[in-house]
């Protein structure tokens, strides 16, 4: 690990000018991700900024949804209440991330900007254009099991590794950040770029960006959930996970939101899946319908073909669940 | 040279073969496997309330006066030499005090590979260090040593190297074109025929003829390779994570151009071994650069390191083929395969073993090959070559059960065979088909209907399979055990011998209480330094059995000599050896309670403190005279979930036949230890082995998949605690037979779920989509 | 700086590279928390702050100034066991022993949290009151810690036999 030094915000504006702009510094959370990739000589900050003391509250809005304070941990997301009631999509995609002891210590920010867990990203000495633009990438003609098979490209197949991020997108959440020059709101599903020819610039956040808080419309319906598909029962990335809100109404699919996981270079929500369920039927040949309208894009390499099989047959499943029909 | 060992070793055989048991060493069995107090009994580990206080001192835990830490950079490319090093960053960074190349690493010689004598322990034979060529990618090209690990990982990180590049077989595939024949596979010759197996697989009524694949694996011992290394003089003492504690200070000793007695290799707790933890380059790196430096070196290798520095099991490539008469015993046993492997270790992963062993069959052939790669050198791994050789043979079993419409415990009651099948001797004590019997009774295999994708369970589809274990008994030479006893009753039996886990501190105090007939608390065992004198390797599930023989040894020492401090004042005067036996906490005559004495008595009156008897245990000519296995019937339930392809194992019940367990309570655990590595072989684990560059992918227990809480079910051990009449305290070893059978347990019924017959492990879901 | 370990405050002035697990095992000579990966992936660095389980190797030491942490050594209480630590050695929840201490640290943390009602992903209804601690439930909460020995029937059987009792 490059030598750094360490300081820590007592608030927004603090965090912002300790960090500056000039690329050398890294807002530090629970340093689950990149206390690891410092020790894995990918990242090599020269300052960094802790920015766990500032908002970890997670409070109600007037309008039903709810603001979550940007240093919430993982755990505190998953214990509250409120959104083990109205978000269970949530709560459960947090809880099937990582391990206890790493969901005490990620905060919300922090998951947001994990970087990917592509194994060529992490070898020093293969080719990732990720690390280092240009370079080429390992990953195609190696193994990319892991891989992406949604929104990649020529220079990188890396899937984005977060579990909450994919339920957070299905959930239309809001990032609240505060830079130089002020405060902006966006999307969370337009914060994650697609790779095209520039995997190295991961987000749209600009130079000492730092996000403040995610703020979360009020739910479709309760019954949402979160299914993740992996090679070990717990502890490990998905191969496939689906974060969906389904409101059926006499038989019919009233409205859907759906997001995609472990397939996707970003956390992939499903609009064309959407768009292909509303007012149809509850049933299993649409929800199919509306699976295979999701991966019409889909492209498989040598080692993860199978994950566009999986993923239909997962949205179904969940769908089907959500929908109380029998498959 | 080689080929002329294997005449004279098979000579031996045959002459041990034919010896009446009466001339054997240890002719009489080992009344001890007969008693029922101690022996068997549930003892609780005697380590235990140091390792749940996190006080038992691991090698990186060695507290040490100016210690510096290393740091290491591995090569990034297969073949080739380094062309250019730059380290001047690196020596200018803060704190580092050296910087280790081969231009400056002390001259060395190589290791001496294990098994060229009893006293090496080399993983591979290469030179370490002594100049630019590079023989795999990974291989530490420097090291760095430093006030802080930090400080060393960060200098480390700047040195910079260029490199020549060579052409590497880094592919299996184009290694196997070339694949040899080695002179023997482990003392065994690398194929055997009886009969004419093809003529016999050609004539049979029913053939089933499979590839069976299986991938490279890693220990990944929790504990990561660690050695606190200090240079005394001309003496060097390692504290070491270690399984073969005296070859590894002989072969060190080698290297170095001392006499063995200059090193002292130490290593009371190991945190985890299963193969791995033996003398890698490491020990000599760190050992190298204390020396240059002038001070002691704490080196702990990165989870990548280990994997870098550290080989795994290999990959293999198997055909088995079985031709079956109507009545379902066998016309041909068809056992053949290569493994990759390099031309410098002594691992060649003996697959087709099983095979020699478990079937009668009328014609017979196994033959395995080696293909050599550019690679880090593999390494024995938890029942090498069994482990997998099972996966393929008892995989083939059930496809051949399947075919004859058998079902596949009654098949292999049909094939059991009378004798070795291949060596044509008798076995020591062979109880499989009992072992099956009860394990199906407890198991509920009755329940099981051999109709593939029979139970549902909502998504999960459920089935059953059943496999054989294997694991041969092992005894090797040269352990010596020294007893003393003192005049407080108190007993110490010491030998150079390890703990990683197994129990052996544990079981060899309540088998040396119940041979000294002496209470628990009055015995202990000492390990785990080769001051102490000398033992053998753990590993091939040999140690208990090799410190009993040599515990015998010591005590038909240390009798003679407590009857003659005894003297013509004691109850046992004139007694002679062969007339006594242990007792209440001394001697006694044989069949006469009456003429008894103690132990503290007997040293009171003669005015002793203490008796010491030391000897070394006889030649393990039991193991050419019998064939000597222990057994297993592994039985497993498994959830496959029909949309998904998720493989869950829901129950696994191991029936062993492993002669007299030593202890209830850690024999059991050891054997679900084994069964648990067995479930992440058959579907989790795998080594990431990138054949464009003959770099590992996955150097990490995030991408390395071992099971974890989730994905182990409450296991079932039984036993038949059956003796082995020729074995010290009549047991067999029961380290690595645990993980034998699981991969094709797993696999049979993964295809009784599914009606998927998966050949290649390790079975993840894309395979059962 | 500042740092509560096991009830004593320490003093403490480390490079900021130094994770919690170094200063604890190198620079404190506490070496009942162990290092096996240095990444987050195995549990055997686990330790309490301020009660709840982290992974001291991916925890930056100044981060944790002024906070209370409790690693293996602090379980017992005058020289008495904690109740886990007993269960373990009659539940043979160990082997090599070298995982133990972070599977026992992370077991005490996991019953706090149970009290505290957290469900974790096994849990059914997310949002119900109570959830028994069933076998699922603590297999799923502890596989953040792995054993390589394969002790996992042991330690659960250890954690059950514990806190079979508690409410």
């Amino acid at each position: 690990m490059k030598p750094f030094t360490y300081e820590r915000a007592r608030d927004p504006n603090e965090a912002l000018r300790l960090v500056g702009t000039d690329g050398g510094a890294k807002y530090l959370g629970g340093g689950t991700n990149l206390v690891d990739l410092m020790r894995e000589r990918i990242e090599a900050p020269e300052r960094l900024v802790d920015v766990t003391r500032l908002s970890t509250e997670i409070e109600g809005k007037p309008d039903g949804g709810l603001v979550i304070g940007a240093a919430a941990t993982n755990t505190a997301l998953a214990a509250h209440r409120a959104i083990r009631e109205q978000y269970p999509m949530l709560a459960r995609a947090v809880l099937a991330g990582a391990s206890a002891q790493i969901r005490n210590m990620a905060t919300v920010g922090g998951n947001v900007l994990q970087r990917t867990r592509c194994i060529y990203f992490y070898d020093e000495a293969s080719r990732c254009n990720k690390r280092e633009p240009g370079a080429g990438c390992d990953a195609l003609d190696g193994f990319n099991r892991m891989h992406a098979i949604l929104g990649a490209s020529s220079a990188c197949i890396a899937t984005h590794p977060s579990d909450m991020c994919v339920a957070l997108v299905a959930l239309d959440a809001v990032v609240h950040t505060l830079g130089v020059e002020g405060e902006r709101s966006i999307p969370l599903v337009d914060l994650h770029r697609l790779p095209a020819g520039r995997p190295d610039i991961e987000t749209e956040l600009k130079p000492g960006e730092l996000i403040t808080k995610i703020e979360l419309p009020p739910p479709l319906t309760k019954r949402s959930t979160y299914r993740k598909v992996r090679d070990r029962a717990s502890y490990a990335f998905a191969l496939v996970s689906v974060a969906a809100e389904v409101d059926v109404t006499n038989g019919k699919v009233r409205d859907a939101r759906l997001a995609l996981g472990g397939v996707a270079t970003k956390p992939w929500r499903a609009w064309k899946a959407e768009e292909a369920l509303r007012g149809q039927a509850a049933t299993e040949p649409s929800f199919r319908a509306a699976a295979e309208a999701e991966l019409v894009e889909a492209a498989g390499l040598r080692h993860n073909e199978f994950k566009i099989e999986l993923a239909k047959r997962t949205l179904v499943a969940v769908l089907c669940e959500l929908a109380g029909v029998a498959t | 040279m080689s080929a002329l060992k294997d005449t004279a070793k098979s000579a031996m055989q045959t002459a041990v073969r034919l010896t009446p048991d009466k001339w054997l060493p240890g002719a009489t069995s080992d009344p001890l496997m007969h008693k029922h107090g101690l022996l068997g009994a549930p003892v609780s580990r005697v380590d235990g309330a140091l390792k749940v206080q996190g006080k038992a001192r691991f090698a990186a835990e060695v507290a040490m006066e100016g210690l510096a830490y290393a740091g290491l950079v591995h090569s990034t490319i297969a073949r080739g030499r380094i062309a250019a090093i730059d380290t001047g960053a690196a020596e200018a960074a803060p704190g580092v005090g050296l910087v280790m190349t081969y231009k400056n690493a002390p001259r060395m010689k190589a290791p001496a590979l294990f098994g060229t004598s009893p006293s090496a322990a080399g993983a591979s034979s290469l030179p370490i260090m002594q100049d630019a060529s590079i023989h795999w990618n990974g291989q530490t090209v420097a090291v760095v040593l430093a006030e802080t690990q930090e400080q060393a990982d960060y200098a480390a990180s700047l040195i910079e190297i260029r490199y020549e590049v060579e052409p590497a077989v880094t592919s299996f595939e184009m290694a196997k074109g070339r694949a040899r024949r080695p002179e023997s596979i482990l003392g065994e010759p690398a194929e055997l025929e009886i009969g004419d197996a093809k003529a016999g697989l050609a004539g049979a009524a029913t053939v089933v003829d499979h590839i069976y694949r299986t991938p490279r694996y890693n220990h990944n011992a929790i504990e990561l390779h660690a050695a606190t290394i200090v240079w005394e003089g001309d003496q060097l003492i390692i504290h070491d994570a270690s399984q073969l504690v005296n070859a590894t200070a002989s072969t060190v000793a080698g290297v170095f151009g001392l006499k063995d007695h200059q090193v002292r290799v130490i290593s009371p707790y190991v945190g985890g071994g299963f193969g791995g933890k033996c003398l890698w380059d490491h020990q000599i790196l760190g050992a190298a650069a204390a020396k240059l430096a002038g001070r002691p070196v704490r080196i702990v290798l990165s989870r990548e390191s280990v994997f870098r520095l550290v080989g795994g099991r290999t990959t293999t490539e198997q055909r088995v083929a079985l031709g079956a008469n109507a009545d379902g015993t066998l016309a041909a046993l068809i056992h053949t395969g290569v493994a990759a492997m390099t031309t410098h270790n002594a691992c060649p992963e003996q697959f087709t073993f099983p095979a020699r062993h478990l079937y009668a069959a009328q014609n017979i052939h196994v033959a395995q090959e080696v293909a050599d790669l550019d690679m880090l050198a593999n390494t024995f791994m938890r029942a090498p070559g069994e482990s997998v050789g099972t996966f393929a043979l008892e995989s083939a079993m059930d496809e051949l059960a399947e075919a004859l419409k058998i079902d596949p415990i009654e098949l292999r009651r049909r094939i059991e065979p009378e004798k070795d099948p291949t060596s044509g001797t008798r076995f020591s004590s062979r109880n499989i088909v009992e072992a099956y019997a009860r394990g199906a009774e407890h198991f509920g295999w009755s329940r099981r209907n051999p109709v593939p994708r029979s139970q549902r369970d909502g998504e999960w589809l459920i089935g059953m399979g059943c496999a054989t274990a294997t694991y041969p008994y092992y005894r090797f030479p040269g352990a010596t055990a020294r007893i003393t006893l003192n005049a407080d009753g108190q007993a110490i039996v010491a030998m150079a011998s390890h703990e990683m886990g197994m129990g052996t501190a544990t079981t060899q105090a309540q088998a040396a209480a119940e041979r000294l007939a002496l209470p628990l608390e009055n015995v202990s065992f000492e390990y785990g330094d080769t001051a102490l004198p000398p033992g053998t390797v753990a590993g091939g599930s040999s140690q208990t059995a090799s410190i009993g023989a040599a515990v015998i040894a010591a005590f038909e020492e240390l009798v003679p000599a407590l009857l003659q401090l005894a003297g013509n004042d004691s109850p046992l005067a004139g007694l002679k050896a062969s007339e006594v036996e242990a007792r209440d906490g001394g001697l006694g005559k044989i069949d006469d309670p009456q003429s008894h004495e103690s132990y503290a008595s007997i040293l009171s009156r003669a005015g002793r403190k203490e008796v010491v008897a030391e000897a070394k245990a006889p030649m393990p000519l039991e193991m050419q005279k019998y064939s000597m296995h222990s057994y297993a019937a592994q039985f497993c339930e498994v959830r496959v979930n029909a949309v998904t392809g998720e493989a869950r194992v829901s129950r696994f019940l191991g029936s062993f036949d492993c002669g007299r367990i030593l202890n209830s309570k850690t024999a059991a655990s050891q054997f679900k230890g084994g069964i648990i590595m067995g479930l992440g072989l058959a579907l989790t684990e795998e080594t990431l082995f990138d054949e464009r560059s003959g770099r590992i992918m996955n150097p990490s227990l995030a991408e390395y998949h071992v099971p974890v809480h989730l994905d182990v079910p409450a296991i079932d051990i039984i036993w038949t605690d059956i003796p082995d009449p020729h074995s010290p305290m009549g047991a067999r070893g029961i380290g690595e037979i645990g993980i034998t059978g699981v991969g094709a347990a797993v696999a049979n019924a993964i295809y009784n779920a599914t009606g998927k017959r998966i050949r290649e492990l390790p079975i993840t879901l894309d395979k059962l989509l | 700086m500042d740092i509560i370990i096991n009830g004593r405050t320490i003093e403490f002035s480390v490079d900021p590279r130094t994770s919690l697990l170094d200063l604890l095992r190198d620079h404190l000579g506490l070496t009942g928390s162990k290092k096996g990966c240095n990444q987050g992936a195995c549990g055997a660095c686990t330790v309490l702050v301020d009660g709840e389980r982290i992974n001291s190797c991916l925890a930056l030491a100044v981060q944790y100034q002024g906070r209370k942490i409790t690693t293996v050594e602090g379980l017992a209480r005058n020289g008495d066991l904690h109740s886990l630590q007993r269960a373990f050695i009659e539940h043979d929840g160990f082997q090599c022993g070298y995982c133990t201490p972070g599977q026992l640290c992370s077991a005490v943390a996991m019953v706090d949290e149970w009290e505290r009602g957290l469900p974790s992903v096994v849990t059914q209804e997310l949002a119900a009151q109570g959830i028994a601690l069933d076998r699922d439930e603590i297999r799923e909460r502890m596989s953040g810690n792995l054993c390589r020995c394969g002790a996992y029937n042991g330690i659960v059987e250890a954690i059950t036999a514990t806190f079979e009792n508690l409410p």
